[in-house]
């Protein structure tokens, strides 16, 4: 039984967050996203012109994620660089999560890249990365009807709790990983995975208490968002 | 009755509530939901009587009507020069709608070749393509020499100033010539060093976009690198 974590949090407490817009200068839009030790970057350009030319849609422009972790971000062991079977799903299930809040209609036969690079993991790195890649959106000035946020819930033992670390994942007595990504407003979900067994109702349970992390992240995005232009731009007057 | 739930002027983010019930009515940047209205970007809200309206703060050129943008020949064809003007899609410039008279079947790279920086006119947009014109409007040409500064769209109309003031404060004070693409370059030509001030002034008011009284901060701004120089100028021909 699991009952106290290892960084004494509250089974619905989420580690500590810190967010940030415009930290790449050159990119269209950009956002770092802290959780605990696990720390994303995303970078966003375009609208621009997609090459190769067989890969343009003339209805609407297309979105392409990347989800890499840097060779240095793990805990001891180096991670081999380049695209891995692990880092293509990532970018594909970010691809779709960040997808339904965004209206590429009037962009046909460009792209959108969204590059998330995991400078430092500890859990969570695709949660971290969506709702890092949403703020880095919405930077680049590309209308969305939503912000995404994102967070782990879990079982750990037989204990529901939100916002696993890599300690809490390598539990011996098991854990269930489920990362979630919501839009904030409309509650709808856009990412839902589960590794492990888990029962209907621990699941449901789980599930209310994403909900209300992820409400608890938004307001951190929508605060850095605002803050980086009340600061860079004087007094929003 | 509706209620309005921002003020004037306030930073908004996608998919924050801006208004409730039918009173309002969204118009660029925000949308309806239902009985709200719902931002759809990261910009300032403006409200005009019933009229909301959120205004971006960053974002790439969207192509308009008779705006005069500056750009770069990319591709050209045996007729059309393709053009990069910073929006999605290239812009083209077909070489009937040039203003020097050009036979058909020319190299048209003996007009405007790869890489030449022009100021043309944008005269129809469609969803597939971007036309330009260089036919009517003074100062649509080549621009040759100079320096190119590129800034935020968004924050053109803060360098152009009410009427031109900004930009003509900054040309007459200077002495240097200047031309501003609303697709957020900015070219120049002067004497290097009244360039860099330019360039400076430029950085300066993309900075400060959101404050008021800005036209006075930059002519202060201006006025001291001025009499920095004239005393460099002074020391040198001693």
């Amino acid at each position: 039984m699991y009952k106290k974590r290892f960084d004494d949090r509250k089974f619905d407490e989420l580690r500590p967050i810190s967010a940030k817009t415009g930290v790449v200068k050159r990119a269209d839009g950009s956002a770092m996203f802290r959780i605990g030790n696990t720390v994303a970057l995303a970078a966003v350009y375009g609208p621009r012109e997609l090459y190769p030319k067989f890969l343009q849609s003339p209805e609407k422009g297309i979105l392409r994620c990347n989800y890499n972790m840097m060779s240095f971000s793990g805990a001891g062991e180096r991670v081999r660089p380049g695209p891995t079977r692990r880092s293509k799903e990532i970018s594909l299930v970010m691809e779709k999560a960040l997808l339904p809040v965004l209206d590429l209609s009037d962009y046909p036969n460009a792209v959108i890249d969204v590059f998330v690079e995991l400078l430092q993991t500890d859990a969570g790195t695709r949660c971290a990365g969506i709702t890092a890649a949403a703020m880095a959106l919405a930077d680049a000035g590309i209308p969305m009807k939503d912000l995404v946020s994102s967070i782990s819930v879990g079982l750990v033992g037989n204990t529901v709790v939100v916002d696993l670390n890599k300690e809490e994942e390598d539990y011996e007595e098991g854990s269930v990983d489920i990362p979630i990504a919501m839009t904030p407003r409309t509650n709808e979900l856009t990412l839902l995975q589960l590794d492990g067994i888990i029962s209907k109702d621990k699941l449901l349970e789980a599930l209310q208490l994403g909900k209300k992390a992820c409400q608890e992240i938004y307001k951190i995005q929508q605060k850095a968002l605002k803050e980086s232009y009340s600061v860079a731009g004087g007094k929003n007057e | 009755m509706g209620e309005l739930i921002v003020k004037d002027k306030e930073i908004v983010v996608p998919g924050q509530e801006l208004a409730v019930g039918m009173d309002y009515l969204p118009t660029g940047g925000a949308f309806r939901e239902n009985d709200k209205i719902i931002s759809c970007q990261l910009g300032l809200i403006n409200i005009s009587g019933r009229l909301i309206k959120v205004i971006p703060l960053k974002g790439k050129y969207i192509p308009k009507k008779n705006d005069i943008v500056i750009g770069k020949i990319m591709n050209m064809s045996f007729s059309n020069w393709f053009i990069d003007i910073g929006c999605p899609s290239e812009a083209v410039l077909s070489f009937v709608n040039t203003n020097e008279y050009i036979d058909k079947g020319a190299d048209l790279a003996q007009y405007y070749s790869f890489g030449d920086v022009i100021a043309a006119k944008i005269s129809k947009v469609t969803r597939s393509s971007v036309d330009l014109s260089m036919k009517d409007g003074p100062g649509l040409k080549k621009l040759v020499g100079g320096k190119i500064v590129n800034v935020a769209p968004s924050k053109v109309p803060r360098i152009i100033g009410k009427q031109g003031s900004m930009i003509t404060m900054i040309k007459e004070m200077l002495n240097c010539r200047m031309m501003v693409g609303q697709n957020g370059l900015v070219w120049m030509q002067g004497m290097p060093e009244n360039e860099l001030i330019a360039t400076r002034a430029i950085r300066m008011i993309e900075d400060n976009a959101h404050l008021e009284g800005l036209t006075d901060k930059i002519k202060e701004f201006i006025e001291n690198e001025n009499k920095k120089l004239g005393v460099k100028n002074v020391q040198e021909k001693i």
